[in-house]
Order: structure tokens, then C-alpha cells, then sequence
């Protein structure tokens, strides 16, 4: 565990930052929380809207159980407490995007209580430089409709498709010090609950997106006044928020102002944000519980079965890696930050019995080959051309010696552009790999009597000619020669240097 | 043998299955009374095709030798609470003007599955927020009484249910649906001499009946007498997966189940019922119920209920805390009316549709709720409220341990004149007071007529039962109804 060192350095002196997340995660659901209405995304406006969305009079909202489930599933996920009996609450405001006039969320009796989220602050080790983030609570809500302003020049649009779908919200504790670890345990959050399944994570399509708590102090002393800037939903823009607010409010206090509680929004376009409403015109919104629903009461058994529905987590995960793989911390880390890639690795160590055997070049192969290529074809591992069979073909003949690494990349190469696999363009374009002492004996014994001035040089004492006759001799044959004959034909050829 | 319109559901059905008569040729004598009755003003929407189309289906069953549904051959009419598909639907109040639903509300559908055909939308108190019918948008209802004393004042038929009372009263519709959120079955039913039931809390859904407060909302049947009312309920009820808050179990056989030998039953009487200003003939009413249910094999036994006193005040903070929120979708956007002034932003037509759109009973009711879930307040009231209704529900619970039933006055006095109370809301509360702590409490409750007041109008007795035991609320009635022999009805001066 180690302190953050980010400051602001004011007038005054240090200032540090301290910062809590309300992140909005959509629960990953076919039918909306309230109501049986479809969830998919970019479906046309108002056509996933029922009458329950559209508070139709008379309408009831009956809780989807499915949502219940992967609310459950992530607390468990994030160590924490899982409360057997939690309500629904209604939050009361007039809004066009609003249809029941209300919100139905949780706000005196959350389905989760506290749990925790460990960070890494060094992707390359992340044991070395962890921390822990406190989550003070998760609970279950609506979300609202969205309103387009750009479609008519006097009126704004509304489209109900999102009002009503399944939101978690995740309440950190106010434990974070510095951009880096609010970006770090989004990060770390968006791995858990992909991993878990109960939400996709994609902040572009706004199915995650955080609430920021920004307050600075000097070093030791109380906490200070907080803002929260609404709705930031991209890692950067979270970090921009950040800078910009710790700044912003450092700039306000050493002009002897004060800092007000209120709501902020964040304009990436000029990289600020701009008061929304103070917390004297905040709305009074008259929560209570909603009396079309019972209270949520859950069966010791319906846990159970959420918790052993839970995949190995990324912690567990990369620890499996290091210990019993014996994976290097890097790739450990690397192979699990997403569940797909980890997936795709252990789909390729499941063609062998003896997975620890291979999966340390495997690891290799992935982090550099692989993504690379994926990398610049701008692909994700679940898009891969290669399939995580094909790639064992690949690894498996270099192994046993067919072909060499560097051989290993023009297969590749080729792999990615047909789709064959490694061994029938091994095959076909002839690349099998040369350990026939005979031929290579014969081509060294060329190569010599082609560069005798060489040979005298070396065998006077110039040993670092010895690559030269290695460069030549695999030049000769094409790149093909097994590299470590070839190194001990020459030596044994050559004689000593010197 | 009786006028078809004299009939009640069950004499319909004997009649209908018997061949005495068509359920057309009733359909078609219901609808010619409902369009003779229109100074009453208790039907806002006229629907003679629903019930006819009703009425064939049964006598084409019939000839084909089907067996008939429970309500067959029946035409009923509607509460205007009830979402009716491609049927005007109001709640009594313009903001819903032009809204007609696409949809079937739970408890019409079952009744029309049932065999039931419609005859109409009943006028209501708006959002059924009131004691009178006078908060209609629509004017309000004209009781088919008459005070004997050869005036002819205008009399409330009760409310909310104030359409649903004045149609069965006035042998206008054979039964008719109502809802009961503090009392809105009970009183209008007392007020004009019939039979009305409120189930436990759950047994009717609420999916597709709009809501006012919906921890108290409760449908259930206006009818003639008990039997009907029996007939009715097992038409009505049933779980609905669409409400949250829908009971899970089988309907009982009410009306097979009818017994009026109340031996070995013990039928409580509550000493906080015994309010203040009680006109004697109410009193006495209730002194002559305790007699016939002796008569009928009960046991008596005196009971107390404690925090009756608080039951009105905290109905009074809870049905308008929720209806502030309930109401909070009539805002203009996406049905019935809307306001928009020149130049108004969203806000302004909020504003501007809600102050239009809602009566000042409405108002008052979303005022208040809206004040007490405030910050700052809500504890103070919101949550002390409740606190009060869980006390009332374990007063009824310790009484349950000394008797099955309770039996009380259903409202402290008769019908009043049209405009009396009208301009004091506190005074027209009050009307709630002995049927607000069952419905707190969630518990099945009736009311049935047993006498008339010195002015010749109608008087009711209010059974309260345990929770899901209607049967012993019904057998209870059924014991009043038979010794009380009230046969008295409204002379048709409409």
C-alpha cells in the first residue's frame, strides 16, 4: 500500500485532493427493471417503450428478477455485504424525460452494503503498488429517457427507450487521492463487473458512467466541501474533472472564498466544469417508499446460487497466473485485465494436459505477437483472426522445432492475412526448419571456403566474427536452418576463436 | 314475478338460466334505464353496444349449452376508475379528457371473462378523492333518495363510488364496481341503501385501475345484497402477476360458502367507535345489529381498538403522500389535456396543465402530500403515520384475539344535502371515520343496509373481518341482512 503523492501546489502550500465515485453501471438485462420492455441499444426512438415506461394510468411496475440477480452477483463480486432485505424508494421530481414523475430507486434500504475494490496504481506489478477503495453501498434504479435538443429549432425531443432500464449504482467511499487512482479503480471496477457479466462496461454507449466528488484540504486536516460533476463517462474526462475541479477550488480558496456543495456538469469541449445548482436550489425530492412494491427479500439460497454462478474474478485470477502458471507479474496482470483476453489464453492452454508447460511462452507470444498485430489492425482478441487453436498450432511448432521464432512471425503474418493454419503454410511455402546436420554441414563448409580471410581472422582471436558466419550460413538457407545446430556445427567447425 | 330491472345478479342468473328471460332483453332493459336516469348525472359515458354484445355472447353460449360464467347475462356498471380499452376513461377529472385507454384494467377484464357486460362509466369523485361526488369535474352525482319530509333536496349519494351507489340504488345498473381507498365502497353504499364490499388488501389487482393511494386502494362489488356481492367478488378477484401487491392464492366459493348461523362466532364491539355527536338513530342501529347477530347464534364481546382516534389523521397524511407521487404523471405530455400559454416552457406547462386539470379537492390533497414527504417534515409526519398504522393494525390484531368480527356503524350519519359539507373539507373527513382504520389495516370489510333514519334515508352496519376472511364478513351480513328485511328503495322521481 502506498500514499499518493499528488498535490496541487497553491500559493499556500500543498493541497491534497480527495475524491469518491458514484459510478452508474446498466445492468446487463434483455427486459428493463420495472417493466418487460426490451433493453438493446440504438434500437429507434421510442419503440422499446411500454406502458409501464410511459406511466400509463393504472400501470404497475413489477421488479425484474434477472436485475435482482446481477446486483447480487457484483456485490458478492466486490466483497461485499449482500443485504436480505432491502426496499424500493420513490425519488419525486417533474422532468420530460421522467414519465411516472418519479424515480424508482433505493435509497433508505440498498440491495448491497460495504465492500471493497483493490487497485493497482502499476499495471507492470500491481502487488507492489496497490490500495484499496471502500464501497459504501450499491443499489438498484430506473434510469430516465433521453431528450434530443437538435431536432427541431423550438422543441426538444424525447425518446423513451433507456426510461426504465436497470441502473447499479456504486457509491465509493471518499478514498481516493489523485486522477490516476479514480481512473485506476474504474478501471478495476468496469474488469469486475465485465467479468461478472452484469454490465458491459461501455462508457461511449453510456452504459457506465460516474458522478465525481471532488474536495481538497490541506494535508491532515478535515475534509472539505465537495462538488459533484454529473454524468462524466469516459476514464479521461473522469481525470480532466479531477484536475480541473482540485484546481478550480484550490484557485477559490487561497482568494479567501469558499467552496459551495453543488452539482456541476463537465464540458470536455472546453475541459471545465459549470455550476448546475447549488445545494440551496437543490430539489426536495420527496423520497418514500414506493407502495406498488413489497419489500426485496432474499433467500439464504437464491445468494448461494448468485455466488457459485461467480467466474474466477480478475484477482484470483492473475494471482492463478503468477503462482501456478508461473507467469511473469506483467503478463499475470495484462492476460486478466479483461476477462475476453484471459479467456482466449486459457482457451489456448486447454489444447495441451500440461498447460504450465506452454503458458509462459504462450503469455509472451500473446503480449507481443498477438496484440500487436491485433493493435494495428484495430481489433478486439474476441475479433482475432486467428483463433486461440490456431495459435497452439503455432506455438506447438516452435516448440518441437519445425520452425524457428522468426519463421514463427512470417507464419503468422500469413495466418492473419488466409486464415490457414500454421502447419499446412509451414507445408506449402516450405518453411520447415533445417536440422540435418548433413545440409548444413555442407552449406558451412560453403560459406568458409567462400570468406577464408574470415576464418583466418577468427581463428586469430576476432570471436565476434562468430554471428557473421551464423548471419551467412542462415542466409544461405534461407532463414530456415535450426539456429541452434547451425550454432554448433560452426563452433565445431570453426574451432576455437583465437 | 319482479321487474327484470328490479333484479339483482343473482336473480338475473336464475333467470337468464332458466329461460324466463334473454340476457339480451336484460342488456336491453338496463340500457333503456340508464339513458331515462341521466339527471342523476351518475353515468359520464353511455356504452349499450358493450353490454349487448355481452348479453348475446351469453344467450349464444346458452343455446349452445355452455355452461354460463359466474357474472353471464349480467350487465354491470363501471367505476370510472377502471381503464376500460376503447372506452373513454376520466377518473372524474378533465386532466384525463380525451384519454381513452388501449388497455383492459385486471379487474373489468375478469368481470367481463366472467360473462358481465358494461352499461357504462360511473361518475366519481375526482381521483376518487372524496365523500360526496361533489369533487367530479363532471357535476356530481343526484342520490336517488329523498328525504321524507316532502322537500326535494338534492342528496350526495356518498363517495367516492357516488355513480356506482346511485345506478344500484336506483335499480339503474343490477351491480356496479367500486373502489375503496378509506371508505369509498362503505359510505356511498350506507348512504343508499345497499350492499358494499371491500376485500383484504391484495385479492383485487390493481393493474389498469388508477391510482390514488396505492397502499389502500382496493376494488370491490356495489351490489343488492350479500349474495350478489359474494357472486361479484369471486368475479372480480384473483392473482394478477402485473401487481406487485396481488395476493397469490385461490378464490374462495363465497357464495357457496353462505351461512347466516353465527353460532360460536364472537363478534366484537369496538368502545372507540362510540364517537362524539352520533345522531341516536345511529346508535340505536347499531345496538338493534348487536341484537340480530345474537339472534343469529353470535357471542358479543366488548372490545377495544385503541389508536382509533388516530386512524383518520394518519389516513390523512398517508393517501395524500402517496397520491402527490401517484399524480405526479398528469403532466400534460403524453395524455389527456394540456395547457400550453403562448411562449410557456416545460415547466410553465406543467404548471398551467396541473392547475387547470385537477379540482381543488385534488389540489388540496397533492398539497398536503407533497408537505409531509418534504425535508424536514417527512419524519414528522410521513414516518409517525405509519408508525400509527402499524399500531391500528395491532389493535385489530389484539382484538382478533377475543373475536372474529367486528361490528360498528358504517358512517356517523345519513346522506347530507348536496353543498352542506361541501366547504369543509374537515367536516366531510369525517365521513371516513369508521371505515379509514380497516382499510389501514388492509382488512375485508362491508357495508349493509339495515334501516332508515327518522327522514326515511338509509343506514348502514359495517362488518370488519380478519384478513382473508371475507366468508366471515359475508356469513355475517347475511345474518343482518336476513333479520333486518331492508327492502326499502328510492321512488323513481328521476
Amino acid at each position: 500500500m502506498t500514499e499518493s503523492t499528488y498535490r496541487i501546489q497553491g500559493a499556500t502550500g500543498e493541497w491534497e485532493v480527495v475524491i469518491g465515485l458514484e459510478v452508474h453501471a446498466q445492468i446487463t438485462s434483455n427486459a428493463k427493471l420495472f417493466s418487460g420492455a426490451s433493453t438493446e441499444f440504438g434500437a429507434e426512438p421510442n419503440t422499446q417503450v411500454s406502458l409501464v415506461d410511459a406511466a400509463m394510468p393504472g400501470m404497475l411496475p413489477v421488479l425484474n428478477k434477472e436485475c435482482v440477480r446481477q446486483a447480487v452477483r457484483t456485490g458478492l463480486a466486490l466483497n461485499a455485504q449482500i443485504n436480505k432485505y432491502s426496499r424500493f424508494d420513490r425519488k419525486n421530481y417533474f422532468y420530460a424525460d421522467l414519465p411516472q414523475g418519479y424515480q424508482i430507486s433505493q435509497l433508505y434500504h440498498p440491495i448491497v452494503g460495504e465492500g471493497k475494490v483493490e487497485i493497482s496504481l502499476d499495471e507492470k506489478d500491481p502487488d507492489a503498488h496497490g490500495k484499496t477503495v471502500g464501497v459504501e453501498r450499491i443499489h438498484i434504479e430506473q434510469d430516465a429517457g433521453k431528450l434530443m435538443h437538435d431536432q427541431h429549432p423550438t422543441m426538444s425531443y424525447v425518446d423513451l427507450n433507456r426510461c426504465g432500464v436497470a441502473l447499479m449504482e456504486i457509491v465509493s467511499m471518499p478514498d481516493m487521492t489523485s486522477p490516476k487512482e479514480a481512473a485506476a479503480y474504474v478501471r478495476k471496477l468496469r474488469s469486475i463487473l465485465r467479468y461478472v457479466g452484469s454490465c458491459d462496461g461501455n462508457m461511449e454507449q453510456g452504459s457506465m458512467r460516474a458522478d465525481v466528488n471532488v474536495s481538497v484540504r490541506k494535508p491532515g486536516e478535515k475534509l472539505g466541501i465537495r462538488t459533484e460533476t454529473k454524468n462524466v463517462n469516459s476514464l479521461r474526462f473522469i481525470q480532466q474533472v479531477i484536475e480541473y475541479e482540485a484546481q478550480r477550488q484550490v484557485d477559490v480558496l487561497e482568494e479567501g472564498g469558499e467552496i459551495v456543495q453543488e452539482t456541476r456538469l463537465f464540458d470536455p469541449d472546453r475541459n471545465e466544469t459549470r455550476s448546475m445548482r447549488s445545494k440551496e436550489d437543490a430539489h426536495d425530492y420527496r423520497y418514500f417508499p414506493d407502495p406498488d412494491l413489497l419489500p426485496l427479500e432474499l433467500e439464504e439460497d437464491f445468494i448461494f446460487n448468485c455466488k457459485a454462478s461467480l467466474p474466477e474474478l480478475p484477482d484470483e485470477k492473475r494471482a492463478r497466473y503468477k503462482n501456478v502458471l508461473g507467469l511473469s507479474a506483467y503478463n499475470a496482470a495484462v492476460l486478466t485485465a479483461e476477462h475476453e483476453t484471459a479467456l482466449w489464453f486459457e482457451e489456448l492452454l486447454e489444447t495441451t494436459d500440461e498447460p504450465e508447460k506452454i503458458a509462459s511462452s504462450a503469455a509472451n507470444w500473446l503480449t507481443s505477437e498477438l496484440f500487436g498485430a491485433l493493435n494495428k489492425m484495430g481489433l478486439s482478441i474476441e475479433q482475432s483472426p486467428v483463433s486461440p487453436q490456431q495459435a497452439a498450432e503455432l506455438l506447438g511448432l516452435i516448440a518441437d522445432g519445425t520452425i524457428s521464432g522468426k519463421i514463427a512471425k512470417q507464419v503468422f503474418e500469413i495466418m492473419l492475412e488466409t486464415g490457414d493454419g500454421a502447419a499446412k503454410i509451414v507445408e506449402e511455402k516450405g518453411l520447415k526448419q533445417e536440422s540435418d546436420t548433413g545440409a548444413i554441414e555442407k552449406v558451412i563448409a560453403d560459406v568458409m571456403a567462400a570468406n577464408e580471410d574470415k576464418v583466418t581472422e577468427y581463428r586469430g582471436g576476432k570471436d565476434k566474427l562468430f554471428g557473421f558466419f551464423v548471419g551467412q550460413t542462415m542466409k544461405a538457407m534461407q532463414g530456415k536452418a535450426n539456429p541452434q545446430v547451425v550454432n554448433e556445427l560452426l563452433k565445431k567447425t570453426l574451432g576455437p576463436a583465437g | 314475478m319482479a321487474e327484470i330491472f328490479e333484479l339483482g345478479i343473482a336473480g338475473i342468473r336464475t333467470g337468464v338460466a332458466s329461460g324466463d328471460f334473454t340476457a339480451k332483453e336484460v342488456a336491453e332493459t338496463f340500457i333503456d334505464r340508464v339513458s331515462a336516469a341521466k339527471s342523476l348525472n351518475a353515468v359520464l359515458v353511455e356504452t349499450p353496444d358493450h353490454a349487448l354484445a355481452a348479453a348475446e355472447a351469453t344467450d349464444k353460449a346458452k343455446a349452445a349449452g355452455e355452461t354460463l360464467g359466474k357474472m353471464a347475462g349480467v350487465p354491470i356498471g363501471m367505476k370510472d376508475l377502471f381503464c376500460t380499452e376503447g372506452v373513454a376513461t376520466t377518473a372524474g377529472s378533465v386532466i384525463l379528457d380525451g384519454f381513452t385507454p388501449q388497455y383492459e384494467s385486471t379487474v373489468s377484464a375478469n368481470l367481463f371473462k366472467a360473462g358481465a357486460g358494461m352499461l357504462g362509466k360511473l361518475n366519481m369523485d375526482q381521483f376518487a378523492m372524496g365523500s360526496s361526488n361533489e369533487t367530479s369535474a363532471f357535476g356530481n352525482v343526484i342520490s336517488p333518495w329523498r328525504r321524507n319530509d316532502g322537500g326535494n333536496t338534492d342528496l350526495a349519494p356518498g363517495g367516492s363510488s357516488g355513480g356506482s351507489a346511485a345506478v344500484v340504488s336506483g335499480r339503474i345498473c343490477p351491480a356496479a364496481t367500486g373502489t375503496d381507498t378509506g371508505g369509498s365502497i362503505r359510505q356511498p353504499a350506507a348512504f343508499v341503501g345497499i350492499t358494499g364490499f371491500k376485500p383484504t388488501y391484495g385479492r383485487c389487482s390493481r393493474w389498469g385501475t388508477i391510482a390514488f393511494a396505492s397502499s389502500l386502494d382496493q376494488a370491490g362489488p356495489m351490489a343488492h345484497d350479500v349474495r350478489d356481492c359474494a357472486i361479484m367478488l369471486e368475479a372480480m378477484t384473483g392473482f394478477d402477476p402485473k401487481d406487485s401487491t396481488s395476493l397469490d392464492l385461490p378464490v374462495p366459493e363465497w357464495e357457496a360458502g353462505l351461512k347466516s348461523d353465527l353460532t360460536g362466532k364472537r363478534i366484537g364491539i369496538p368502545k372507540e367507535y362510540r364517537v362524539d355527536n352520533m345522531p341516536p338513530e345511529i346508535d340505536a342501529l347499531w345496538q338493534q345489529g348487536i341484537e340480530w347477530l345474537k339472534d343469529a347464534g353470535a357471542k358479543i364481546v366488548d372490545v377495544s381498538l385503541p389508536h382509533t382516534k388516530y386512524a383518520l389523521p394518519a389516513y390523512y397524511i398517508i393517501a395524500p403522500a402517496e397520491a402527490s407521487s401517484n399524480l405526479a404523471r398528469y403532466d400534460g405530455v403524453r395524455y389527456g389535456m394540456r395547457d400550453l400559454p403562448d411562449g410557456a416552457g416545460l415547466q410553465d406547462m406543467y404548471a398551467a396543465t396541473r392547475e387547470s386539470g385537477f379540482g381543488p379537492e385534488v389540489k388540496r390533497r397533492i398539497m398536503i402530500g407533497t408537505y409531509v414527504l418534504s425535508a424536514g417534515y417527512y419524519d414528522a409526519y410521513y414516518t409517525q403515520a405509519q408508525k400509527v398504522r402499524t399500531l391500528i393494525s395491532q389493535d385489530f390484531d389484539k382484538a382478533w384475539e377475543s373475536c372474529d368480527l367486528l361490528l360498528t356503524p358504517t358512517a356517523p350519519s345519513a346522506a347530507f344535502g348536496l353543498g352542506e359539507k361541501a366547504d369543509d373539507p374537515l367536516a366531510m373527513y369525517l365521513n371516513d371515520v369508521f371505515t379509514v382504520p380497516s382499510s389501514l389495516a388492509g382488512l375485508p370489510a362491508m357495508s349493509v343496509p339495515a334501516g332508515l333514519d327518522g327522514q326515511g334515508l338509509p343506514l348502514g352496519l359495517q362488518i370488519i373481518g380478519k384478513a382473508l376472511d371475507e366468508q366471515g364478513v359475508f356469513n355475517a351480513g347475511l345474518a343482518l341482512e336476513e333479520r333486518a328485511g331492508f327492502v326499502a328503495k328510492p321512488e323513481q322521481w328521476w
